[in-house]
């Protein structure tokens, strides 16, 4: 077969398949930040299992000079470090590609393709040779693979070293092996190949003002700065890392210097009812709580939600998607659960959606979430991903207003209760739906009866229809009227009118925005929409009504997205066309396309004939 | 129930405690449950635990699940904040709610099919996480809004009203509490205000979760002969272990009984629990022997009745998380956002 050249600076891929538990994520993680140090626009994929030690993992990291971040498929470089994935793991590199593997061990000849280049390097056998401890030797073949990259790749080392020291700064006994391991790599790769690869590395600086984050930290930090004091979950993959960097960041920032006590409390729950029963309880004495979960959790949270959301107890709740149904496959992403969360619970129940697109969205709305979870009186969904939760993002670096105060809504004080002649929890005051709500403890006035049951606008106990539809009708009217309130959508139009659109959600956008880079560079211009909230406001409904088609592209097998769309907005279901990717990856811009491109090619010749 | 609304009109000689407030004060709406019930005569014990405790009303959060027991929040202290959440589920509620604000006096209601079918996990967790609240579980061996079915502290050989036996080994709520390390635990009966009221005042001061089990039984599903949840039945097999006596803070304390007799323990804020042993030698700060107290009384058919066992640590769920003592509603949003400078420092670390 003959050989494709590939000649890719700062335009690439890599995939490295080492073995869960092996100490490789760190490594992995090196790897992608010196790049990132390089200014040079990166993005990582841990494609790991549901297990804690001895199963395959993959690291996938995609080097962009224009800046894409979505996954990209397509590897140039294969770091194949673990036999029991070899065969997949050869199969899956471009043609033209380059494969590192361990050759201690000779490489099965059933496996080799002459389409790429092998590169051999006996790691395991050099690492035991140097290294004397039993961990070391196990640790130090990744740190060798990565010093093997250095030369292949061309990564700077000095900003390798940099990290190094940075990283081991408190343990200087485990900097002389980590540079010996660096080295043995790298030497061994200038020794036996020609060093770069046509696949390489330049210093750009395009990095300057960004960071690297993960999106379950940013939301952990928004909900810090938005003033949460009360966390409550259950363990669950992939949200654990929200209230990892909850109490992370809360112990750095929210502990009294003087007395040593916390200005925050976390609650691990017996399950995720009681991790939203303890949220619901916090925000109706007026704290801001949240919990986060993924789609099981709000699952079993759903009886609550229903409460919160007929009582009006305010609630913040973060779903980090994963792949479902049931168990589904926990390390996997998808967007799996945009109905559950819309309407979670029985009974007429519609709930205010938040679809972040990246970590820094995740910081961003996490603040908003309480914001609008206080001003609407309402459990309020942050719908995040794994993708977007758990992976490395190079996102704009965070901003912060100073300026910024809690909008806690309609609550009424000690001294407004003392002048109110007769207080009522649900009377629709000032016409636009938002009752005023009192907390706990401030005032015998103020005391009511926060039920599940049905109520009247005065917080009493009733069974009577007019009396209930009254309440069950504005709390819709007050749903709706938030929409306008949430943020904003993005919308991308073309440089001329297109009778086509897109639309898409959380973060698909990444993708989206490269296969519409693409499909412009064809002469076909679409204009582009991601929601950012629901309920949907006028201009998901004006872009869905100005639009001949409209392609909804988002990650589940039964186009949730678009059922929405119809539902809420009332369009005619064949005016949107689903295109949808639900395998459990990240979305890439492949797949948009060949969703895309048949249909427009279609729609092209039906006008051409 | 009675349709009659109560008169608001109260007696001008009418006792005032120290705020100046009356009894009635403490009461809340006309109670929907059966005349009889007995739930009715807890709420009682409650409004008169409040009113001898000087509580200012508005700084009592009551809780409750699902059930006819968790009804009866709304029928006391009605200038109280009150919730009432979904079945078995109410723990959860007060958890979260007491980590916002533990300035309050949380009372959680709740029943045998709210706290031990449904909600005994989130009971369980309650009592670990030490949850400063008095946990009142109005005890009546039966499922009474739908109607007659068996709850899980259904004694075996128990007969329903349609003649049914159960089979099932009950659920003990106190020897849940005792085995899972509860601080405070008690039994009694709704027909014995003078044993009843004295546990409620103590459970109130206590530091931690306080659980009362209160035989409470049924009017209308379990108060027929067969049954062991009845009035007939536990009058006669109640039997009271160990008498209680709270004395609050700054009250004198009158000798009426023998020293020796009598056993004390000092809550948190001062106030005092007295207990005179009525069964021997029964030591309600030893939890080993309460344990095997309650099996041997259990063994005679006995309901063994009183604060049956205390320990005042001073420490609740707030002593576990180390929070701060100031409420953390209170807390200024300056002392709880980092601002922008922290940030950029932070940020800092993410390159």
């Amino acid at each position: 077969m003959a050989h494709e050249p590939i000649d890719l600076v700062n335009d690439f891929a890599v995939k490295i398949g080492t073995v869960n538990g092996t100490g490789s994520a760190s490594a992995n993680s090196l790897l992608l930040q010196a790049l990132f140090r390089m200014g040079i626009p990166v993005s990582g994929k841990n494609v790991f299992p549901s297990n804690i030690q001895g199963l395959p993992t993959w690291y996938e990291i995609r080097v962009s000079k224009s800046g894409y971040t979505a996954r990209s498929p397509d590897f140039h470089l294969m770091v194949a470090m673990n036999p029991q994935s070899y065969q997949r793991d050869i199969q899956e590199v471009e043609s033209g590609g380059w494969v590192l593997y361990d050759a201690t061990r000779e490489l099965d000849e059933d496996l080799v393709r002459d389409d790429v280049t092998f590169l051999g390097i006996p790691l395991a056998r050099m690492c035991a040779e140097r290294f004397e401890r039993a961990r070391e030797r196990i640790l130090m073949k990744n740190i060798g693979y990565v010093g093997a990259l250095v030369a292949l790749l061309d990564i700077e080392m000095d900003v390798i070293e940099g990290m190094l020291r940075e990283t081991f700064s408190h343990k200087p006994n485990l900097i002389d092996s980590n540079f010996s391991a660096i080295e043995m790599g790298y030497e061994y790769a200038r020794q036996h190949w020609d060093c770069p690869l046509p696949i390489r590395l330049e210093r750009m600086d395009a990095t300057g003002d960004h960071v690297m984050v993960t999106g379950n930290a940013a939301t952990a930090l928004g909900c810090v700065y938005a003033g949460a004091t009360v966390g409550a979950w259950y363990p669950i993959t992939p949200a654990t890392s929200v209230m990892d960097g909850f109490k992370e960041y809360c112990e750095r920032f929210r502990v009294d210097p003087e007395t040593g006590k916390n200005h925050y409390c976390i609650i691990q729950a017996e399950d995720e009812l009681a991790a939203a029963g303890m949220v619901i309880g916090a925000n109706w004495m007026g704290a801001r709580a949240f919990t986060p979960t993924s789609g099981a959790g709000i699952s079993l949270m759903s009886e609550f939600i229903g409460l919160a959301y007929y009582a009006e107890v305010p609630s913040v709740f973060v779903d980090v998607q994963r792949t479902g149904p049931s168990t589904g496959m926990p390390t996997r992403t998808q967007q799996g659960d945009l109905m559950l969360t819309a309407y979670a619970s029985h009974g007429d129940t519609k709930h205010i959606n938040l679809y972040p697109a990246d970590p820094g969205e995740c910081f961003e709305l996490a603040v908003a979430a309480f914001d609008l979870a206080e001003r609407f009186q309402t459990p309020v969904f942050l719908v995040s991903d794994l993708d977007i939760g758990m992976n490395d993002w190079m996102i704009p670096r965070l901003r912060w207003d100073d300026d910024y105060r809690p909008a806690r809504g309609k609550i009424l004080s000690a001294e407004e209760l003392e002048s109110l002649e007769k207080y009522s929890r649900y009377l629709d005051v000032d016409g636009d739906g938002i009752p005023y709500r009192t907390l706990p403890g401030t005032h015998p006035r103020g005391a009511y009866f926060t039920r599940g049951s049905g109520h009247d606008k005065h917080g009493k106990y009733t069974e009577d229809s007019d009396a209930y539809l009254e309440v069950v009708d504005r709390i819709a009217r007050k749903i709706q009227s938030a929409a306008e309130h949430l943020p904003a959508p993005e919308v991308h139009r073309g440089d001329r009118a297109s009778p086509w659109g897109i639309i898409s959600i959380g973060g698909c956008h990444w993708a989206v925005l490269e296969a519409r880079d693409e499909l412009r560079a064809e002469g076909v211009d679409l204009d582009y929409l991601r929601v950012r909230g629901f309920p949907f406001g006028t201009v998901v409904e004006d872009f869905v009504a100005g639009h001949d088609k409209v392609f909804v592209v988002e990650q589940n097998r039964d186009a949730q997205l678009r059922t929405l769309l119809c539902n809420e907005t009332g369009c005619a279901r064949s005016k949107l066309v689903s295109v949808r990717y639900y395998g459990g990856q990240p979305l890439s811009k492949g797949h948009v396309l060949e969703g895309v491109r048949p249909v427009l090619a279609n729609a092209l010749s039906e006008a051409t004939s | 129930m009675s349709y009659i609304t109560k008169p608001v009109a109260r007696h001008p000689r009418m006792r005032t405690n120290a705020l100046g407030l009356t009894s009635r004060d403490y009461e809340g709406t006309m109670s929907t449950l059966c005349a009889g019930c007995g739930h009715d005569s807890v709420t009682a014990a409650l409004v008169q635990a409040f009113f001898e405790l000087d509580v200012e009303p508005h700084r009592v959060a009551k809780l409750s699940g699902i059930g006819c027991s968790s009804k009866t929040p709304a029928y006391f202290v009605s200038e109280a904040h009150g919730f009432n959440s979904v079945h078995g589920r109410m723990p959860s509620i007060a958890a979260g709610a007491n980590a916002a604000n533990r300035d309050l006096l949380y009372v959680g209601i709740s029943g045998d099919g709210d706290s031990l079918s449904i909600g005994l996990g989130q009971l369980c967790h309650a009592i670990r996480r030490n949850v400063n609240m008095l946990y009142v579980l109005e005890n009546n061996g039966v499922y009474g809004l739908t109607k007659g079915q068996f709850s899980a502290s259904a004694d075996v050989g128990t007969k329903s009203k349609r003649g049914e036996v159960n089979r099932h080994g009950p659920i003990d709520p106190v020897n849940v509490a005792l085995s899972l390390g509860a601080t405070f635990v008690a039994r009694s009966f709704s027909g014995d205000k003078r044993q009843l009221v004295p546990i409620l005042k103590a459970g109130l001061k206590h530091t931690g979760f306080a659980l009362v089990d209160v035989i409470s039984p049924c009017v209308t599903f379990n108060d027929h002969k067969g049954s062991t949840k009845s009035y007939a039945h536990t009058r006669f097999h109640m039997h009271e272990v160990v008498e209680t006596d709270f004395v609050p803070l700054r009250a004198e304390i009158q000798t009426d009984y023998g020293e020796g007799a009598v056993q004390s323990v000092t809550m948190h804020d001062g106030s005092v629990v007295r207990f005179r042993k009525v069964a021997g030698d029964y030591d309600p700060t030893d939890r080993g022997a309460v344990l095997e107290h309650l099996r041997e009384s259990r063994s005679r058919g006995e309901v063994a009745t009183g604060l049956l066992y205390l320990e005042e640590t001073g420490e609740d769920m707030h002593a576990y998380e180390n929070t701060v003592e100031e409420p953390l509603v209170d807390l200024p949003f300056e002392a709880l956002c980092p601002g922008s400078a922290a940030l950029e420092k932070l940020q800092q670390e993410w390159r």
